[in-house]
């Protein structure tokens, strides 16, 4: 299984991370070595097997429904970058 | 050559909760911005979901009202995408397993034909939060407050052909939302959304036609009119030699087109898979048969009621039953007025009239159902005309008290008092000598054409207050008289 | 007093020898003196320490105390602390200063409990080695040219350093045990779902578990009573009682059914790690335990399994981290993309970002079948192993590592030779299962001694098996008193 720069190219922009030029060639090649890891699973046979998808299998609780939030908006946004009458701000969004 | 449309809807309808549905911040709408998000819904680190059981039991009722397969084993799954108004990177939503699967509703067309529209699926999801673009020169803002709301993706299929039928189907199930009470179906407030799925082919082709998506319509005109530009467009495109581009589309309503809209992702890689912080939900009969008990009475089994227990026309029925307060205010009416057709009548008459003018709901009408209802009890026990009762309407919309009240205040009493009336007769008599001799001259066939004259004249001078019946039976009487 | 455990010292605050205040004055100092070596803490928090001491001296005082009152502890650096940055060791959150606490600083909070700091950690938990830190590599006590394990290599060097008297980590694919082993201390991944995952930074969410890193069983067992119980604000918290971990302690091992999986023991096994652990398997015999091969036959594709599921969830639980509402936002983004990518490219290390596209890829549209599902099959077969096996004996034994401490870059050019790290640990959380790794002998490497861990694996909900099972192992020897021989002299 080999990952070719474009490969390399989709995934990062899907994941929206900036990647260097200069350091393709090696996520191209370190993604290569892990899927070919990975695909040691193919070997396995599981078409009659459940997919596991939590450890202890238990269900869903069912929270009752009430308000048990209040407003904390100043300590919240106390750590946001940027932030303007209340508003989260990001480059303007065009759509 | 002919052509058929094919249209699908999908609906989100935000279901009526006091607390989000993966956090306990408050659901109320127009809060200062991100005053109602808390710390999960603003997916700071370490945060985890903890689902709302109010949603689902609201999710079951609507699967139970559309006669729809409840799942009994529902799971979350995670739609991956990245857009600031979806704070944790992902949309929580259910794919692979909806709480509702398939089921169905029906719909009454113009010409009183019942069609049978499928429900695919509904799901429970969360909403995202809003931009707000006009504010800041080169900046969006972000206000979460919407996020995390709990909304019910209503799934259509195929099967509507006209934007007629379109709007039936929306109404349809805005009508079974709102009676179960699990969402209040403010449009305009975007409680209640619908996405067009549309598509035109050659009439008798199998197959389907590229369809496109119109997004996030918010009023049951905007929905006829989006489709039918639509379809339009997507005609004139073809027959024009063009193609037709699956495409998410964006309705104007001031331009009453639908336009290309920008994509969030030019490929959408939604990378759902099941979230590893929500288990599955799991429900057995007995809890569906507990939610069962609890619905209320739907708005097709309230028609047939309608005609049958108050003798209603299907017409007047349907439109009486299809929103719960409308039929709800009816029967109150019903009840104090007995007279079920009268309150038909009034309240599809003079109450919509006034409502409609007033741009106001039935809930919002200043007249209570046990006032109106009051009122026309005073037409059916002769106390006032019909005509009188339309003054006192006016008088009681405007605040001025009960239908009693506002009789008493005004001296609107019907005058039944036989000799008051003769009286009042005697005296039109005496001034209309021509219009009398006239009546005289006259067939006697003719007469009863001729009495309307002198019917004017005497409820005029009773400024309309005599018994009507009354007046026409005495001025017959002493008219004919004078012939003899 | 840096010599003695957390349950000698709640001891002295009972008899008065010293305060909490006192206790935790010189915990401190000697961070401040030490830790430059180890570079175990990302950051001390002395005034909210003495604060919480001073506190503690009160409560004990009135006579309201729990037994954790005033005793200082350190935090890995990936549980939400209010009022104090917790980074997750990574630039994307350098700035983050929590404006909550996760359930479990709150319950140690609530118990009284001192916390001298956050400790440093591989970046959002993602390593082996310590090595991928945005705040640098841990050194290893025992030889500092080596690493101490990952990813809460900064816990665990600084109990082996006699920094803190325990700390907390978190185990998503064996971060707890390795590091434990690597250090010569002890740890326990209890069963997934048993302490609350709220406000403790999720990795993969299915597999992460916090737990205790201690010197001793009982002092795990000690941290565990406060750490675990039902947590409402966590979907996948377990609704079981939670008992009382210390209750178990002493009960002797007659008879208790050890599982050895063949698959624990390759050929390729370093011979010496073998030679400690089958030694401390005679211990175990000569306590009146009894032995027997059980198999794992699925253990090899536990590792690849792993690293499609534990990418997969974090390729999503990172995205949170866009610049917008908290953590790292590039400079001057000139567009939304530009803002996602350059903080997320310039926020994220390395390693991080391997992952997340390693995620990303495994997820995207034609793959999820051939990876996502089949990863979650084969979970299901590794439980099901494991299932089997613990039908027939009561824990399973094996070396937590194949190799002792390797050295700072040996693996960092090859992530597949890193990830081998965790061959006998990651099965674990695959399954779901509680773990602990003991101090179980030490091996010699260019004349430096180095710890080996003994992993002791146990049914669902049985953590109180597997701390007695070693706490008696630690009665009998004391392979958990040895201290790395740097530390003594300064200890003293």
């Amino acid at each position: 299984m080999s990952l070719d720069r474009s490969d390399v190219e989709k995934i990062a922009h899907l994941a929206r991370l900036q990647i260097d030029e200069a350091d393709i060639p090696e996520y191209a090649e370190n993604l290569s070595n892990i899927l070919d890891l990975v695909n040691q699973m193919q070997a396995c046979d599981t078409a009659a097997i459940e997919p596991l998808a939590h450890p202890t299998e238990a269900v869903q609780r069912l929270r009752v429904d009430e308000v048990t939030e209040s407003n904390q908006r100043d300590n919240l946004q106390s750590v946001a970058p940027m932030v303007e009458d209340g508003l989260f701000q990001v480059p303007k969004v065009i759509e | 050559m002919e052509w058929e449309a094919v249209i699908g809807l999908e609906i989100h309808a935000q279901l009526a909760t006091k607390s989000k549905i993966f956090s306990g911040a408050g659901t109320a709408f127009g809060a200062d911005p991100n005053t109602q998000a808390c710390a999960v819904d603003l997916a700071l680190p370490g945060t985890l979901p903890v689902f709302n059981g109010e949603a689902l039991q609201m999710a079951v009722k609507f699967g139970l009202a559309i006669d729809a397969e409840i799942g009994r084993r529902s799971v979350f799954d995670r739609k991956n995408y990245f857009y600031p108004d979806l704070p944790k990177g992902y949309q929580t939503s259910q794919l692979f397993y909806p709480i509702v699967g398939p089921g169905h509703i029906d719909i009454e067309l113009a010409d009183g034909r019942h069609k049978r529209i499928g429900v695919t699926r509904a799901h429970l999801e969360e909403d995202a939060g809003k931009s707000v673009h006009d504010l800041f020169p080169n900046m969006s803002g972000i206000d979460l407050n919407r996020a995390g709301t709990p909304l019910l993706e209503i799934v259509s299929e195929p099967d509507m052909r006209s934007a007629e039928e379109a709007v039936a189907y929306v109404k349809k199930i805005h009508a079974i939302v709102t009676t179960l009470g699990i969402c209040d179906g403010d449009m305009s407030q975007g409680s209640f959304r619908c996405d067009c799925n549309v598509s035109v082919r050659p009439k008798g082709q199998e197959e389907f036609g590229t369809r496109t998506e119109s997004k996030n319509i918010n009023s049951f005109r905007f929905i006829e009119k989006a489709i039918k530009g639509e379809i339009a467009r997507q005609i004139d495109l073809i027959e024009d030699g063009g193609r037709v581009e699956q495409a998410t589309r964006l309705y104007d309503a001031d331009k009453d087109e639908t336009r290309s809209m920008r994509s969030k992702e030019e490929a959408n890689d939604y990378r759902y898979f099941p979230c590893p912080d929500l288990l599955p939900i799991v429900i057995d009969e007995d809890y569906i048969e507990a939610v069962r008990k609890t619905l209320p009475e739907l708005p097709d089994a309230r028609h047939a009621r309608f005609m049958e227990q108050y003798g209603l026309s299907d017409y007047d029925a349907g439109v009486l039953s299809a929103y719960r307060d409308l039929a709800d205010y009816f029967e109150t009416v019903v009840k104090a007025a007995d007279d079920p057709k009268l309150a038909a009548n009034w309240v599809m008459g003079e109450l919509s009239k006034f409502l409609n003018s007033n741009n106001l709901g039935i809930s919002n009408s200043p007249i209570s159902a046990g006032d109106l209802g009051g009122l026309l009890h005073r037409i059916k026990d002769d106390t006032i005309s019909g005509k009188i009762a339309k003054q006192v309407f006016e008088a009681m919309w405007n605040g001025e008290g009960s239908a009693d009240e506002v009789i008493e205040a005004k001296g609107l009493k019907q005058v039944t008092d036989s000799g008051a009336i003769e009286g009042m007769i005697d005296e039109v008599i005496a001034k209309a000598t021509p219009q009398v001799e006239q009546y005289k001259a006259a067939e006697p066939d003719k007469r009863g054409k001729m009495l309307g004259f002198f019917m004017g004249q005497v409820m005029k001078a009773s400024q309309g207050k005599a018994n009507p019946g009354q007046v026409n039976q005495i001025l017959k009487k002493k008219l004919d008289a004078l012939c003899d | 007093m840096f010599d003695k455990t957390l349950a000698e010292l709640a001891k002295g605050l009972d008899t008065g020898e010293y305060s909490s205040v006192e206790l935790t004055e010189a915990y401190l100092a000697r961070i401040n003196k030490e830790d430059g070596a180890f570079n175990s803490f990302i950051t001390i928090t002395d005034e909210q320490a003495l604060n919480q001491a001073k506190a503690a001296d009160e409560r004990r005082a009135t006579g309201d105390a729990t037994a954790f009152t005033g005793l200082p502890i350190a935090h890995k650096d990936i549980f939400c602390t209010q009022g104090v940055r917790t980074s997750c060791g990574s630039k994307m959150l350098d700035n983050f200063i929590s404006p909550y606490n996760a359930t479990v600083i709150e319950k140690f909070n609530q118990a009284g409990a001192v916390s001298l700091g956050k400790t440093n950690m591989d970046e959002f938990a993602m390593g082996s080695s310590n090595e991928s830190s945005f705040y640098g590599p841990v050194k290893n006590p025992w030889d500092t040219d080596r690493v101490p394990g990952g990813s809460s290599g900064g816990s665990a060097a600084a109990v082996a350093a006699r920094l803190a008297p325990a700390a907390t980590g978190t185990d998503t694919g064996g971060s707890i045990r390795q590091p434990a082993a690597l250090c010569g201390i002890t740890g326990i991944k209890p069963t997934y779902g048993r302490v609350s995952r709220f406000g403790m930074i999720a990795f993969a969410s299915s597999l992460d578990q916090g737990g205790p890193m201690t010197r001793t069983a009982e002092d795990a067992a000690m941290m565990l009573n406060v750490m675990a119980g039902f947590d409402k604000h966590d979907s996948t918290s377990l609704q079981t009682d939670t008992p009382d971990f210390s209750a178990d302690l002493n009960q002797p091992l007659k008879g208790l059914k050890i599982g050895l999986p063949k698959e624990y023991f390759p050929e390729n096994l370093n011979p010496a790690i073998a030679a400690r652990v089958q030694a401390a398997i005679k211990e175990y015999e000569a306590l009146g335990a009894i032995t027997k091969e059980v198999s794992l036959p699925n253990t090899s594709l536990a590792v690849p399994s792993y690293y499609i599921i534990a990418p997969a969830e974090a390729s999503s639980n990172l995205s949170r981290f866009d610049g917008v509402r908290y953590g790292y936002r590039c400079q001057n983004p000139k567009d939304l993309e530009d803002l996602y990518k350059r903080s997320r490219g310039e926020g994220f290390g390395a390693e991080v970002k391997r992952r997340i596209m390693v995620g990303t890829y495994a997820l995207s549209e034609g793959f999820y079948d051939a990876y996502y599902k089949k990863a979650q099959q084969i979970r299901r077969l590794i439980k099901q192993d494991f299932v089997n096996a613990l039908e027939e004996v009561d824990v399973i034994m094996g070396p937590t590592t194949p190799e002792p401490a390797f050295r700072i870059g040996e693996k960092t050019s090859d992530p597949i030779d890193m990830y081998m790290e965790d061959i006998f640990t990651l099965s674990l959380n695959l399954a779901g299962l509680p773990g602990m790794s003991i101090p179980c002998g030490q091996v010699t490497a260019e004349d430096k001694s180095l710890p080996v861990g003994l992993q002791i694996i146990g049914n669902y909900f049985a953590e109180q098996k597997l701390l007695n099972v070693a706490h008696m192992f630690q009665q009998a020897t004391d392979w958990h008193l040895s201290v790395p021989p740097s530390v003594v002299a300064e200890s003293k």
